[in-house]
Protein backbone atom coordinates (compact mmCIF):
# COMPACT_ATOMS: atom_id res chain seq x y z
CA UNK A 1 0.00 0.00 0.00
CA UNK A 2 1.38 3.29 -0.78
CA UNK A 3 0.38 6.68 0.61
CA UNK A 4 0.24 9.87 -1.66
CA UNK A 5 2.91 12.60 -1.30
CA UNK A 6 -0.19 15.07 0.18
CA UNK A 7 -0.73 12.84 3.15
CA UNK A 8 2.92 12.48 4.21
CA UNK A 9 2.71 16.80 3.88
CA UNK A 10 0.07 16.19 6.43
CA UNK A 11 2.20 14.60 8.68
CA UNK A 12 5.73 16.73 8.57
CA UNK A 13 4.78 18.29 11.93
CA UNK A 14 4.19 14.75 13.95
CA UNK A 15 7.02 13.13 11.95
CA UNK A 16 9.42 15.79 13.72
CA UNK A 17 8.23 15.70 16.88
CA UNK A 18 8.36 11.65 17.01
CA UNK A 19 4.55 11.68 17.56
CA UNK A 20 3.63 9.32 14.51
CA UNK A 21 1.64 5.53 15.68
CA UNK A 22 4.17 2.93 14.46
CA UNK A 23 2.17 1.80 11.72
CA UNK A 24 1.79 5.59 9.76
CA UNK A 25 5.11 6.10 10.28
CA UNK A 26 6.39 2.67 8.71
CA UNK A 27 4.32 4.06 5.37
CA UNK A 28 5.56 7.43 5.69
CA UNK A 29 9.04 5.93 6.16
CA UNK A 30 8.52 4.00 3.39
CA UNK A 31 6.94 6.42 1.01
CA UNK A 32 10.40 8.90 1.85
CA UNK A 33 12.47 5.85 0.89
CA UNK A 34 11.10 6.33 -3.09
CA UNK A 35 10.15 9.91 -2.93
CA UNK A 36 12.95 12.75 -3.45
CA UNK A 37 10.63 15.59 -3.03
CA UNK A 38 9.15 14.63 0.16
CA UNK A 39 11.88 13.76 1.58
CA UNK A 40 13.54 17.16 0.77
CA UNK A 41 10.48 19.07 2.42
CA UNK A 42 10.84 17.21 5.22
CA UNK A 43 14.50 18.02 5.28
CA UNK A 44 14.29 21.66 4.42
CA UNK A 45 11.76 21.64 6.96
CA UNK A 46 14.00 20.24 9.67
CA UNK A 47 16.41 23.17 8.99
CA UNK A 48 14.02 25.76 9.11
CA UNK A 49 13.24 24.65 12.75
CA UNK A 50 16.96 24.06 13.64
CA UNK A 51 17.26 27.65 12.32
CA UNK A 52 14.44 29.07 14.32
CA UNK A 53 16.20 27.62 17.37
CA UNK A 54 19.65 28.95 17.30
CA UNK A 55 20.33 31.48 19.55
CA UNK A 56 21.85 33.72 17.14
CA UNK A 57 18.43 33.79 15.47
CA UNK A 58 16.98 35.99 18.35
CA UNK A 59 19.26 37.91 20.17
CA UNK A 60 19.23 40.14 23.05
CA UNK A 61 19.60 44.07 22.51
CA UNK A 62 23.54 44.92 24.06
CA UNK A 63 22.64 45.73 27.67
CA UNK A 64 19.40 44.16 27.92
CA UNK A 65 20.04 42.31 31.35
CA UNK A 66 22.00 45.29 32.83
CA UNK A 67 18.51 47.70 32.09
CA UNK A 68 16.20 44.94 33.36
CA UNK A 69 18.10 44.07 36.36
CA UNK A 70 18.30 48.20 37.05
CA UNK A 71 14.09 48.37 36.85
CA UNK A 72 14.28 45.32 38.56
CA UNK A 73 16.33 46.57 41.59
CA UNK A 74 13.91 49.91 42.15
CA UNK A 75 10.92 47.05 41.88
CA UNK A 76 12.59 44.77 44.91
CA UNK A 77 14.24 46.90 46.99
CA UNK A 78 11.34 48.94 47.71
CA UNK A 79 11.07 52.39 45.99
CA UNK A 80 13.61 55.17 46.37
CA UNK A 81 12.78 57.20 48.56
CA UNK A 82 11.39 60.46 46.98
CA UNK A 83 12.82 64.15 48.40
CA UNK A 84 9.39 65.46 48.33
CA UNK A 85 7.90 62.43 50.66
CA UNK A 86 10.42 63.57 53.91
CA UNK A 87 7.49 61.69 56.32
CA UNK A 88 7.77 58.57 56.98
CA UNK B 1 26.34 11.26 30.47
CA UNK B 2 22.24 12.49 31.43
CA UNK B 3 21.46 15.66 29.63
CA UNK B 4 21.20 18.11 31.92
CA UNK B 5 17.84 19.71 32.64
CA UNK B 6 17.37 23.36 31.69
CA UNK B 7 16.55 24.41 34.86
CA UNK B 8 19.01 22.80 37.86
CA UNK B 9 18.07 25.09 40.95
CA UNK B 10 15.34 24.04 42.76
CA UNK B 11 12.83 26.34 41.57
CA UNK B 12 10.08 25.94 44.43
CA UNK B 13 12.47 26.25 47.19
CA UNK B 14 14.02 29.42 45.10
CA UNK B 15 10.10 30.88 45.20
CA UNK B 16 9.62 29.91 49.01
CA UNK B 17 12.81 31.41 49.53
CA UNK B 18 11.54 34.89 47.95
CA UNK B 19 8.31 35.00 48.89
CA UNK B 20 9.57 34.66 52.71
CA UNK B 21 11.66 37.64 51.97
CA UNK B 22 14.97 36.48 50.60
CA UNK B 23 13.91 38.75 47.89
CA UNK B 24 17.72 39.20 46.37
CA UNK B 25 17.02 35.34 44.83
CA UNK B 26 14.73 36.48 42.08
CA UNK B 27 17.51 37.30 40.06
CA UNK B 28 18.32 33.85 39.76
CA UNK B 29 14.83 32.57 39.57
CA UNK B 30 14.69 34.52 36.49
CA UNK B 31 18.21 34.32 34.93
CA UNK B 32 17.37 31.28 32.73
CA UNK B 33 14.24 32.98 31.14
CA UNK B 34 15.17 36.75 30.60
CA UNK B 35 15.63 35.55 26.97
CA UNK B 36 12.59 33.81 26.59
CA UNK B 37 11.28 36.52 27.96
CA UNK B 38 12.41 39.02 25.56
CA UNK B 39 12.32 36.93 22.51
CA UNK B 40 8.51 35.85 23.07
CA UNK B 41 7.78 39.71 22.96
CA UNK B 42 9.89 40.41 20.00
CA UNK B 43 8.32 37.74 18.02
CA UNK B 44 4.84 39.05 18.65
CA UNK B 45 5.32 42.85 18.45
CA UNK B 46 8.37 42.71 16.43
CA UNK B 47 10.44 46.02 17.68
CA UNK B 48 13.26 46.07 19.66
CA UNK B 49 12.12 48.52 22.21
CA UNK B 50 8.56 47.86 22.89
CA UNK B 51 9.94 44.32 23.56
CA UNK B 52 12.27 45.10 26.00
CA UNK B 53 10.01 47.28 28.00
CA UNK B 54 7.05 44.20 27.99
CA UNK B 55 10.11 42.16 29.35
CA UNK B 56 10.49 44.42 31.73
CA UNK B 57 7.11 44.96 32.18
CA UNK B 58 6.70 41.12 32.33
CA UNK B 59 9.20 40.17 34.63
CA UNK B 60 8.36 43.41 36.91
CA UNK B 61 4.56 42.01 37.42
CA UNK B 62 6.19 38.34 38.12
CA UNK B 63 7.72 39.49 41.05
CA UNK B 64 4.69 41.12 42.12
CA UNK B 65 2.44 38.35 41.87
CA UNK B 66 4.95 35.49 42.88
CA UNK B 67 3.10 34.85 45.52
CA UNK B 68 -0.27 33.96 42.79
CA UNK B 69 1.86 31.29 41.84
CA UNK B 70 0.24 28.10 42.77
CA UNK B 71 3.05 26.12 40.87
CA UNK B 72 0.19 23.31 39.21
CA UNK B 73 2.25 24.66 35.84
CA UNK B 74 6.05 24.49 35.71
CA UNK B 75 6.96 28.66 36.28
CA UNK B 76 8.23 28.96 32.70
CA UNK B 77 5.12 28.00 31.75
CA UNK B 78 3.30 30.75 34.43
CA UNK B 79 5.99 33.18 33.13
CA UNK B 80 5.28 32.79 29.72
CA UNK B 81 1.79 33.31 29.99
CA UNK B 82 2.82 36.59 31.28
CA UNK B 83 4.91 37.62 28.68
CA UNK B 84 2.18 36.47 26.12
CA UNK B 85 -0.39 38.72 27.48
CA UNK B 86 2.23 41.60 27.70
CA UNK B 87 3.02 40.90 24.44
CA UNK B 88 -0.80 40.87 23.10
CA UNK B 89 -1.80 43.98 25.10
CA UNK B 90 0.92 46.20 23.57
CA UNK B 91 0.14 44.67 20.12
CA UNK B 92 -3.23 45.63 21.04
CA UNK B 93 -1.68 49.25 21.92
CA UNK B 94 0.43 49.66 18.64
CA UNK B 95 -1.26 50.62 15.54
CA UNK B 96 0.56 47.81 13.97
CA UNK B 97 -2.33 45.99 15.19
CA UNK B 98 -4.82 46.94 12.63
CA UNK B 99 -3.50 45.12 10.29
CA UNK B 100 -2.47 42.29 12.23
CA UNK B 101 -5.99 41.05 13.87
CA UNK B 102 -5.48 39.00 16.83
CA UNK B 103 -8.94 37.65 16.73
CA UNK B 104 -7.49 35.63 13.47
CA UNK B 105 -9.36 32.56 14.28
CA UNK B 106 -8.78 31.29 10.86
CA UNK B 107 -8.10 27.46 12.53
CA UNK B 108 -10.45 25.80 10.08
CA UNK B 109 -9.12 27.36 6.74
CA UNK B 110 -8.32 24.28 5.59
CA UNK B 111 -6.53 25.83 2.51
CA UNK B 112 -3.65 23.54 1.03
CA UNK B 113 -0.53 23.98 2.32
CA UNK B 114 1.63 23.16 -0.26
CA UNK B 115 5.31 22.81 0.89
CA UNK B 116 8.06 24.24 -0.93
CA UNK B 117 9.81 22.37 -3.64
CA UNK B 118 13.39 21.92 -3.64
CA UNK B 119 15.69 19.34 -3.38
CA UNK B 120 19.29 21.51 -2.74
CA UNK B 121 18.61 22.72 0.62
CA UNK B 122 19.06 20.09 3.12
CA UNK B 123 21.99 19.76 4.20
CA UNK B 124 22.56 20.90 8.33
CA UNK B 125 21.68 24.25 7.65
CA UNK B 126 25.44 25.36 9.74
CA UNK B 127 26.36 28.04 7.11
CA UNK B 128 22.89 29.18 6.77
CA UNK B 129 23.28 30.30 10.37
CA UNK B 130 26.79 31.85 10.00
CA UNK B 131 24.99 34.63 7.74
CA UNK B 132 23.57 37.39 9.52
CA UNK B 133 21.01 38.17 6.77
CA UNK B 134 19.42 34.61 6.85
CA UNK B 135 18.82 34.91 10.30
CA UNK B 136 17.25 38.38 9.55
CA UNK B 137 15.11 36.83 7.13
CA UNK B 138 13.68 34.68 9.28
CA UNK B 139 12.96 36.38 11.92
CA UNK B 140 11.41 38.19 9.55
CA UNK B 141 9.38 35.51 8.25
CA UNK B 142 7.96 34.59 11.46
CA UNK B 143 6.61 37.68 12.34
CA UNK B 144 4.71 37.42 9.02
CA UNK B 145 2.70 34.46 10.11
CA UNK B 146 -0.92 35.12 11.81
CA UNK B 147 -1.15 35.51 15.00
CA UNK B 148 -2.47 32.22 15.99
CA UNK B 149 0.15 30.64 14.42
CA UNK B 150 3.29 32.52 15.35
CA UNK B 151 2.52 32.24 18.88
CA UNK B 152 2.50 28.54 18.87
CA UNK B 153 5.67 28.66 16.90
CA UNK B 154 7.37 30.83 19.06
CA UNK B 155 6.20 28.40 21.95
CA UNK B 156 7.24 25.02 20.81
CA UNK B 157 10.09 25.99 18.39
CA UNK B 158 11.80 28.94 19.72
CA UNK B 159 10.70 28.39 23.25
CA UNK B 160 11.00 24.53 22.70
CA UNK B 161 7.82 24.46 25.53
CA UNK B 162 6.50 21.37 25.45
CA UNK B 163 2.50 20.63 23.66
CA UNK B 164 1.18 20.56 27.29
CA UNK B 165 2.81 23.72 28.01
CA UNK B 166 1.97 25.39 25.23
CA UNK B 167 -1.47 24.87 25.53
CA UNK B 168 -1.21 25.72 28.81
CA UNK B 169 0.25 28.46 28.32
CA UNK B 170 -2.24 30.21 26.11
CA UNK B 171 -5.09 28.29 27.11
CA UNK B 172 -6.16 26.15 24.53
CA UNK B 173 -6.68 22.54 23.89
CA UNK B 174 -3.35 20.22 23.08
CA UNK B 175 -4.97 19.25 19.83
CA UNK B 176 -5.11 23.14 18.20
CA UNK B 177 -1.74 23.72 19.55
CA UNK B 178 -0.52 20.37 17.09
CA UNK B 179 -2.97 21.45 14.17
CA UNK B 180 -1.67 25.22 14.60
CA UNK B 181 1.85 24.42 14.87
CA UNK B 182 1.60 22.18 11.71
CA UNK B 183 0.56 25.02 9.56
CA UNK B 184 2.99 27.41 11.12
CA UNK B 185 5.79 25.06 10.12
CA UNK B 186 4.78 24.59 6.96
CA UNK B 187 3.98 28.54 6.19
CA UNK B 188 7.43 28.83 7.36
CA UNK B 189 8.98 26.13 5.23
CA UNK B 190 7.30 27.10 2.59
CA UNK B 191 8.13 31.30 2.92
CA UNK B 192 11.57 30.70 3.53
CA UNK B 193 12.52 27.90 1.68
CA UNK B 194 12.92 29.56 -1.95
CA UNK B 195 14.92 32.33 -0.31
CA UNK B 196 17.51 30.07 1.45
CA UNK B 197 17.89 28.18 -1.64
CA UNK B 198 18.22 31.24 -3.41
CA UNK B 199 20.89 33.02 -0.90
CA UNK B 200 22.98 29.85 -0.32
CA UNK B 201 26.46 30.04 -1.35
CA UNK B 202 27.21 28.00 -4.91
CA UNK B 203 27.95 24.68 -4.12
CA UNK B 204 31.63 23.30 -4.87
CA UNK B 205 30.19 20.24 -5.70
CA UNK B 206 31.32 17.06 -4.34
CA UNK B 207 34.19 16.61 -5.90
CA UNK B 208 35.26 20.37 -5.32
CA UNK B 209 35.27 20.06 -1.51
CA UNK B 210 37.46 17.09 -1.80
CA UNK B 211 40.26 18.86 -3.85
CA UNK B 212 43.14 20.61 -1.88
Amino acid sequence: MTIACKHVWEHISEYLDHQLDPLLLREIERHLENCEACSAILDSTRNVLILTADDRTFELPVGYSERLHARLRAIIQGPEPTPTNTKS
Amino acid sequence: MPIQSTTPTDEPALIRRILAGETQLFYDLIRPYEKMVYVTIYAMVRNEQEAEDGAQETLVNAFRHLASFRGESKFSTWLVTIAMNEGRRRLRKSKTAAEDPLEDSADDHDGDFTPAFLTDWREIPSEALEKKEIREKLRATVQTLPPIYREVLILRDLEELNQEETAAALGIPVTTVKVRLHRARMMLQKLLVPYLKESRPARKGFFGRMSP
